[in-house]
């Protein structure tokens, strides 16, 4: 090869089409879109997997995502989600969901795939606020949060506490894989994609639910630059959702969720009993 | 053909995995609730797929899910729970999905009661959810039509993707009758459905199923498709039984279980010497209104017959547009008329009936 031949280092993921996006300036989806379809390449299953598009500011990553794309109603992305691998037990299927798709309305939807253990990838993105909308209170909104709907700040005593979603999945028996993540630094990205990509091999290797929740940033209804934003999220947001590993059955020993959930439940004979 | 003694809730799900259902998902409720069991007991065994989902509305929205994966799915439910479905059948409509919906009708508003009614045939034919759209919607009175029309009902489904759903009631979910269950079908033997999503393989573009369309003119133009659609079904889906309707003065009008009340009245009306005769319409939507017109040569005065506070009377209205008066004789909360009943509604009118042909003379 001559010194003079180029080269190309980066590029699209194939799995990210060649479009634009509605995003606005700064905000992290773009980031973690790419950091997906990067996953889906490397994995090399852009063309057996299935994604699921909430309601919310990335409602349209139907366009966005080269994969097979379905859109669901708002929060109802994992019932769907559920269905589809229930449908296609090989195929990867991933729902992609915003705190309040996924914590708000959609929250038994939520709860009740990770409980089933279905073999599911969820990206979840939390920014503390309704993007799509206009900047309404979340369910992670913090205490004391401006937003529109929550003027005066976020009160808890009437409006009550945000949600930590991955501590609260983190009980049930059905969860493989918990971590938190955040994109506001090229070493946290190369972490958060970690994380995203390990979620995904979670799935090909059945291993049971895996979710990675990324603290994220939303410049235009927090009314701050995109570098201000991550100033404002590391200052409140991490304290509040502190990143790291919230359940891992593999590094605790066990081959899937399964398995941590017999041994969890070993003293009870009938969860103990051996099926047909 | 063996006939087998079955309740009409086990029919119907027996007869969806006949026609190549293998996907299943539903939350408790009662009348339907053997449907359910009989599905959670058969699915696993023929390698289908049922699942008890967390709620009424992650049922539905798993039927979707499993549409759009490319398979046959069913779910079915009692009246208040088709009330939460209703999302779910909209997004089905404004997505083009294929499904099949059953709904053990019992009383309402609210929780109601347990027992049979008629009173969703408002929301199954009107508004099934939010937005235009329409569901093929059946009505089967017998245990074998049950079985029946679930089995060509994924059919209808497939052919113009679209939500179907059948309207039977807690009479008809409960009561166990002789069936002849059709022949089964794998299904790898269906048609394809090359919209699905089930991973391109890097062999086309990406599929997508979904209902935004941010554009105004879009949605519009995707409504009107969709329209020309339900023109096609309206055309060519009506279904109807007509029973001693061709010299029939009075001629009844009533559904489901309340045609079987219906046909008995009529029975013993003929009996009297009273020209009866009875419109069963086997479809609510598309509305059988050509076997209506062909009752208006003869009919002097319609009774429409309902387990509600009158609602399919308002279509037969529609159908009959003032030409003859349009009685209504209904029953409601889970109560079932009796033929005593109705043949009092059938007398009274042909006294007033023949009070007038004498005024006339």
């Amino acid at each position: 090869m001559s010194e003079s031949e180029a080269k190309v280092v980066f590029q699209r993921p194939h799995a990210l089409l060649p479009v634009v996006t509605n995003y606005c300036p700064g905000c992290t989806h773009g980031i973690v879109h790419r950091l997906v379809a990067e996953s889906l390449d490397e994995l090399g299953v852009e063309g057996t997997t299935v994604g699921v598009a909430p309601v919310g500011c990335s409602v349209t990553s139907y366009d966005f995502f080269g994969c097979d794309m379905i859109e669901a109603a708002h929060g109802r992305a994992p019932a769907v989600a559920t269905a589809v691998k229930r449908v296609h037990p090989d195929n990867v299927v991933f729902a992609y969901q915003g705190d309040g798709d996924l914590a708000s309305i959609g929250m038994a939807e939520t709860v009740h795939a990770a409980t089933r253990g279905e073999n599911l990838t969820i990206i979840f993105i939390n920014n503390a606020i309704y993007g799509m909308t206009g900047g309404q209170m979340a369910p992670t909104s913090l205490p004391n949060q401006v937003t529109q709907t929550s003027p005066y700040g976020r009160d808890v005593t009437t409006a009550g506490y945000p949600i930590r979603v991955c501590e609260l999945l983190s009980s049930l028996d059905g969860v493989a894989y918990l971590e938190r993540v955040t994109v506001d630094s090229p070493k946290n990205i190369r972490k958060a994609k970690k994380a995203i990509k390990r979620a995904f091999q979670n799935q090909i290797d059945k291993k049971g639910y895996s979710l990675v929740e990324v603290v994220s940033t939303c410049p235009t209804n927090w009314g701050m630059t995109p570098q201000e934003s991550f100033e404002w999220m590391r200052e409140n947001m991490l304290p509040y959702y502190p990143l790291g590993v919230y359940k891992d059955v593999e590094a605790d020993g066990f081959a899937n969720a399964a398995e941590a959930a017999a041994a969890r439940a070993a003293a009870c004979p009938i969860a103990s009993k051996k099926g047909e | 053909m063996e006939k087998v003694l079955m309740k009409g809730n086990e029919a119907l799900a027996e007869s969806a995995m006949r026609a190549g259902c293998r996907f299943f998902f539903g939350y408790p409720i009662t009348p339907q609730t053997e449907l359910a069991a009989y599905m959670s007991k058969k699915m696993p065994k023929i390698g289908g797929t049922y699942l008890q989902a967390e709620s009424e509305v992650a049922a539905i929205n798993m039927v979707y899910g499993a549409s759009a994966a490319g398979a046959r799915v069913m779910t079915s439910s009692s009246s208040p729970g088709i009330s939460l479905k209703g999302e779910g059948i909209s997004y089905m409509a404004g997505a083009d999905l294929p499904g099949v919906i059953i709904n053990v009708q019992r009383g309402g508003p609210g929780l109601g009661g347990i027992q049979p009614s008629q009173s969703d045939y408002f929301q199954a034919t009107k508004a099934t959810g939010h937005g235009d759209f329409q569901v093929v919607v059946y009505a089967p009175s017998t245990v074998q039509e049950m079985a029946d029309i679930v089995y060509e009902a994924f059919d209808v489904a497939d052919k113009y993707r679209t939500p179907v759903m059948i309207l039977a009631d807690g009479m008809l979910g409960q009561m166990m009758e002789p069936v002849v269950l059709p022949e089964p079908k794998s299904p790898e033997d269906l048609p394809e459905k090359p919209w699905a999503c089930v991973g391109h393989k890097g062999a086309r573009a990406h599929n997508v199923v979904n209902s935004l369309y941010l554009t105004a003119e879009a949605l519009e133009d995707l409504n009107v498709e969709r329209y020309k659609r339900y023109d096609q079904i309206i055309a060519t889906e009506q279904r109807a039984e007509t029973y001693l309707t061709e010299d029939a003065d009075i001629v009844l009008v009533a559904f489901g279980a309340s045609a079987r009340v219906a046909r008995s009245a009529v029975n013993s009306a003929r009996a009297e010497g009273i020209k009866a005769g009875l419109v069963r319409p086997i479809t609510l939507w598309p509305f059988p209104v050509e076997a209506m017109e062909q009752t208006i040569a003869t009919a002097k005065e319609y009774l429409v017959v309902e387990m509600n506070m009158g609602q399919m009377v308002e279509d037969v209205r529609l159908c009959v547009e003032g030409r003859r008066p349009v009685e209504f004789f209904g029953r409601c909360g889970g109560v079932i008329p009796t033929p005593a009943e109705v043949l009092e509604q059938i007398r009274a009118i042909n006294e007033k009936l023949t009070d007038s042909a004498k005024k006339g003379e």
